[in-house]
């Protein structure tokens, strides 16, 4: 069994192809190992049922191939979903107490790509409360623990990385062939850097949000999480395109994404950004980038340093702007058409009564700082500014795409840590995302790419960034450096039967 | 207009230390005329069971989001060109944050810094002829509410969300009126607009069309006063009565020594009076920024211009054709032009007809029986083509204007065509002369010391006799043959 | 500037979240700190700058005027703590 949870998504796809093995006992084995993997808490709701009526559905479309039925590209495919995406009919929590019970009468656009695609949905996986927070700590059902840890600490249990931490962890322990994710600052490659697999963020407007919670909608983008870049182009094109029930989303084409891993980078210009060379950075960090650099030059690249001048602006400009729009969103958890209730003598004691238990810590703090530089008399100074400098940081990436196809950064300034290691520092949390949140805030494509281990035997990642709707050569130069990294650490087993 | 302007005499409230000045601005939300709501394709008619007009994007489901209608865009921009207000290619949709059960967002998509429409003018005559030109603000999109029902249950408040989301232009006015009846004749005169454009039916009963008024008072000449915004007025009747109570509010607080508190306040229809609203009273910070869900609406002049070569002619264009074209009277053509579909009538009744008569059959005979059972003009009974085929037996001799009145309240309760009754009941006209001369010679033989009298110049004795055969031919004798031979006879 | 534990209060009850009295003050602390930090924005120059709109650079897609949606009530209402009678009930609000 234990081979059949070890496929990448393309090899599963092509042996369910030619009928070597089946969806059904495909999707048993990632059931069985979800189960076996709860120690993990990656999911809040499993949904093995579920799972197994499409695993059939699926054998039987593959079955019926040479009838002239087409058969999707993810078809039969076991995967999780980060459970932000509306799924009808499965409860769709947010990882929030507010939305505990929440079934939604709906399915989120993306999702319904996937299905569409011949997906099989395993489960809904953990994540931090609205997806605020970057270690998977702030889930009202618990924290998700990497299936990682230090080769100096048997027992410590690591952060998988946050928001998409449930989703991260399911992939990293293969308990999913693949998940999504939804990345608004480094959600999506913030986990995937810290437990060593595959996260890719597309161009703001490539995925639909329709049907997935919002957490701040100019930056909220949904994107896959996989164990190869390869996997991550196969199941962007299963979740990507054009949707007119949002109005952000792009009416472009889609490209091949799977077509551009042509492996050949040669005569490209890569873009080495001098600001993302911070003080007090590890220097193991700093080795991984100069090595990452001498990879692509070894592949025919070139690589040049650039100025992105306000990069260090990135992450307090995002803390205004998020917050912000948060605050905004989540005024719709008012315990009046769906989720908690917690009664009071008057409806504004409702109100609060409803909110007050209903979100967690983080989330009131990110509700009330948002709500604070929205309010009279401090809009321009804080909103405002935010988004001018949020111009300013666009303008950066611009004028660097003028010269060069791709820029290398580290994912993270770190590799993963204890839980609750930063537990008291909103600040230190949020400095995890420094290296991600640039190109959130640009609204451009990003990708983490698993590149090496840390002194204490923890996955390091490698960022690549791309021009706005140009996945393709991220997708090409991702793929480059996997190669050439040949990251093939895998955590040892120490949850659920060890055998 | 091409009238001379004249400015109406601003309405003064003579209080203890003197006169005081009321100043008024209005906003008013007006409905949509659209199939689908602003930002979702859920119906938006009038009466439906609760909550079944309603998507899933309307109930602010997790992850919903809006998507513009073109017809609404479209809609608010003809008004703007109505309005004679400014176009803006470039604006913006805004959130403005506040908590309320009947709001499923916890924010109203409204426009805020850049709303679709700025500045325009409105032209507005009161009764004494006097116009009074009101200043348009601006006219910005914004999403209606639900409603809140309080009387269903006891400890409940219950909300449809029927018309959430359904598109409203509010239209805000300058603070430009003086007096409860400019109010009252804006509203009207904006409603016309409206309606005359097809894009707000103006049904104030069904809330179509509200105000909020903002009431201040100053000492002529005085910088403005602070302002109470009297919320939700729905109808003529009610804005006149809350301003004049909320006027003589103010001016007795600010005379007893108190100061007016700027606030949101309730007109109670039953005692028509205002009273400050207890929830919502606390300062609003709305929090307005724009909605990230929503891209800025861009249009181009081409648009503009499309839309612009397909504007009605307009209440007051209309006005100044009736009087310089057909010749009406300035009081005519105003009563004429007021609602889209009087003018509508009318125009197929004038059409190669006498202007004048016509006007006078759809203001004087027409509004008379219209106005006596309750009935629009749109369900007249009498069609203006039926209207104008009763003119028209007129002016070809075929009945009297006496005969024709009958006939016409006959076609009103019948719904049949002029030609039909007067052909069933025998009203033809007589111009027979034969016919007539021996009713002439009838009536002068019956009355021989009447003739003699008029042969000695009593001239004023031919009503009588026309009178007489008249009466003989039971009204159908042709008048001007009439006069003619009794002419002839008597001066024979 | 700084935030003191009124102001935070306010700006709870404008977002309308109950926090108790201790961890009001635990708030202003962790408030402050975060604000604190973003200051260092004053430091860019942002003079001539338009603000970011959106980040997708397109024109906003319009829908036809065509009723597609709604009619679902009971989708609508599948949810709601309270619903009665084709309502959702809430509270007694008095206007
Ligand atoms: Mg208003
Ligand atoms: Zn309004």
């Amino acid at each position: 069994m234990s081979t059949l949870t070890d496929l990448t998504l393309a090899q599963a796809r092509d042996k369910l192809k030619s009928r070597e093995i089946s969806s059904r006992e495909l999707t048993e084995a990632h059931i069985v190992a979800m189960e076996d993997a709860r120690d993990l808490n990656a999911f809040i709701t499993e949904t093995p049922e579920h799972a197994l009526t499409m695993a059939d559905a699926a054998d039987a479309r593959i079955k019926d191939e040479q009838n002239g039925d087409k058969i999707g590209p993810i078809e039969g495919i076991p995967v999780a979903i980060k459970d932000l995406y509306c799924t009808e009919g499965v409860q769709t929590t947010a990882a929030s107490h507010i939305l505990e019970g929440f079934k939604p009468q709906y399915e989120s656009t993306v999702t319904a790509n996937m299905w569409k695609a011949g997906g099989v949905m395993l489960g809904k996986t953990n994540l931090d409360e609205f997806a605020m927070g970057s270690s998977n700590e702030t889930s009202y059902f618990g924290n998700v623990i990497s299936p990682w840890r230090r080769t100096d600490d048997n027992a410590g249990q690591i952060v998988p990385g946050g928001s998409s931490g449930g989703s991260a962890s399911a992939v990293a322990a293969r308990i999913a062939i693949a998940a999504t994710g939804t990345d608004t600052g480094g959600s999506i490659r913030q986990p995937a850097s810290f437990v060593g697999i595959v996260g890719m963020k597309p161009t703001y407007g490539r995925c639909s949000r329709w049907g997935i919670v919002a957490f701040a909608s100019s930056l909220d983008q949904p994107g896959p999480m996989t164990r190869t870049v390869r996997d991550s182009a196969i199941l962007l094109q299963a979740m990507a395109g054009h949707d007119p029930k949002d109005s952000t989303s792009v009416n472009q084409p889609l490209p091949d994404f799977e077509a551009a891993l042509t492996g050949d980078i040669k005569g490209l210009k890569i873009g080495i950004p001098r600001e993302y060379r911070m003080d007090g950075m590890a220097s193991e960090i700093d080795d991984l980038w100069k090595q990452g650099v001498k990879w692509l030059e070894d592949a025919g690249a070139t690589c040049v340093e650039i100025s992105l001048p306000h990069t260090k602006y990135a992450l307090p400009a995002y803390y205004i702007v998020a917050p912000a729009e948060a605050s905004s969103n989540l005024a719709r958890y008012d315990g009046v058409r769906y989720g908690l209730r917690v009664d009071g003598d008057s409806l504004e004691e409702m109100y609060e009564a409803t909110r007050g238990e209903g979100f967690g810590d983080e989330v009131q703090r990110r509700v009330l700082i948002g709500t604070y530089v929205l309010s009279a008399g401090y809009y321009d100074a804080y909103y405002l500014k935010a988004q001018k400098v949020r111009t300013r940081i666009a303008e950066d990436f611009r004028n660097a795409f003028e010269q060069v196809d791709a820029i290398l950064t580290p994912t993270a300034p770190s590799a993963a840590f204890a839980a609750g290691e930063k537990g008291d520092d909103p600040i230190a949390m949020y400095l995890n995302d420094i290296f991600t949140v640039p190109a959130s805030m640009a609204g451009l494509p990003g990708i983490s790419v698993p590149a090496g281990l840390s002194a204490d035997g923890l996955p390091l990642g490698l960022q690549v960034l791309g021009n706005a709707f140009d996945e393709e050569t991220v997708f090409r130069v991702g793929s480059v450096l996997e190669q050439a990294a040949a990251f093939d650490a895998r955590p040892a087993k120490w949850w659920g039967d060890k055998s | 207009m091409s009238d001379t302007v004249k400015a109406p005499e601003p309405q003064l409230i003579q209080g203890a230390t003197g006169d005081w000045e009321i100043v008024l601005g209005l906003e008013i939300h007006a409905q949509v005329v659209s199939n689908a709501k602003l930002f979702s394709g859920a119906a938006t008619e009038f009466g439906a069971e609760p909550n079944t007009q309603v998507s899933l994007v309307d109930a602010a489901m997790p992850g919903m989001l809006p998507v513009i209608n073109e017809v609404v865009v479209e809609q608010a921009v003809r008004t703007g060109l109505g309005l004679k207000a400014q176009i803006n290619n470039y604006s913006v949709f805004d959130r403005k944050n506040y908590f309320y059960p009947d709001l499923p967002q916890g924010y109203q998509i409204s426009q805020f810094s850049q709303p679709i429409v700025g500045e325009g003018i409105v032209h507005v005559e009161l009764a004494d002829g006097s116009v009074r030109e009101v200043g348009v603000e601006r006219l910005h999109l914004e999403q209606d509410a639900g409603k809140s029902v309080h009387d269903l249950h006891p400890q409940q408040t219950y909300v449809d969300l029927n018309r959430s989301g359904v598109a409203l232009m509010e239209i805000v006015s300058k603070p430009d009126m003086r007096s409860a009846e400019e109010a009252a004749a804006y509203v009207r005169k904006i409603r016309s607009i409206l309606r005359y454009l097809g894009t707000c039916d103006g049904n104030m009963e069904q809330g179509s069309m509200r105000a909020d008024v903002n009431v201040s008072v100053r000492k002529p000449g005085d910088d403005l006063g602070t302002r109470a915004e009297i919320k939700n007025v729905n109808s003529l009747r009610f804005i006149q009565q809350a301003i004049d109570y909320e006027a003589q509010r103010q001016v007795d607080i600010i005379e007893d020594g108190g100061a007016i508190k700027q606030e949101t306040r309730l007109f109670d229809a039953g005692s028509g009076t205002t009273r400050a609203m207890r929830s919502k009273e606390e300062a609003h910070d709305y929090r307005y920024f724009p909605d990230p869900d929503l891209l800025p609406l861009e249009f181009d002049d081409a648009f503009v211009a499309r839309i612009k070569a397909d504007l009605p002619e307009l209440p007051d264009d209309k006005m100044d054709r009736f009087q310089a074209e057909l010749g009406l009277s300035h009081y005519d053509a105003g009563v004429l032009v007021a609602e889209r579909e009087i003018a509508d009538y009318f125009e197929v009744v004038a059409n190669g007809r006498d202007a004048k008569i016509a006007a006078n059959w759809v203001s004087g005979n027409l509004f008379g029986l219209l106005n006596k059972d309750g009935t629009a003009i749109t369900d007249s009974p009498v069609t203006a083509e039926q209207l104008g085929g009763l003119l028209d037996l007129m002016a070809d001799g075929t009945i009297s204007g006496k005969i024709a009145k009958d006939v016409f309240e006959d076609m009103f309760a019948t719904g049949k065509d002029a030609a039909t009754i007067v052909d069933e009941k025998g009203l033809k006209q007589v111009s027979d002369t034969g016919a007539i001369e021996t009713m002439v010679d009838e009536v002068m033989a019956a009355n021989q010391d009447k003739v003699e009298e008029y042969r000695g110049g009593k001239d004023k004795l031919m009503g009588f006799f026309v009178g007489q055969v008249m009466k003989a031919s039971k009204g159908q004798a042709n008048p001007g043959v009439v006069n003619q031979i009794l002419k002839n006879k008597l001066s024979g | 500037m700084s935030l003191d534990k009124a102001t935070v209060a306010g700006i709870a009850h404008l977002a309308r979240i109950k926090v108790d009295d201790d961890r009001l003050e635990t708030m202003v602390g962790e408030l402050n700190n975060i604000l604190g930090w973003i200051e260092q924005l004053d430091e860019v120059d942002t003079d001539g700058v338009a603000p970011m709109t959106s980040v997708a650079d397109m024109d906003a897609p319009q829908r036809q005027d065509i009723v597609n949606d709604g009619d679902c009530r009971d989708r609508v209402l599948a949810n709601a703590p309270a619903a009665a009678d084709g309502f959702f009930g809430v509270p007694k609000v008095i206007e």
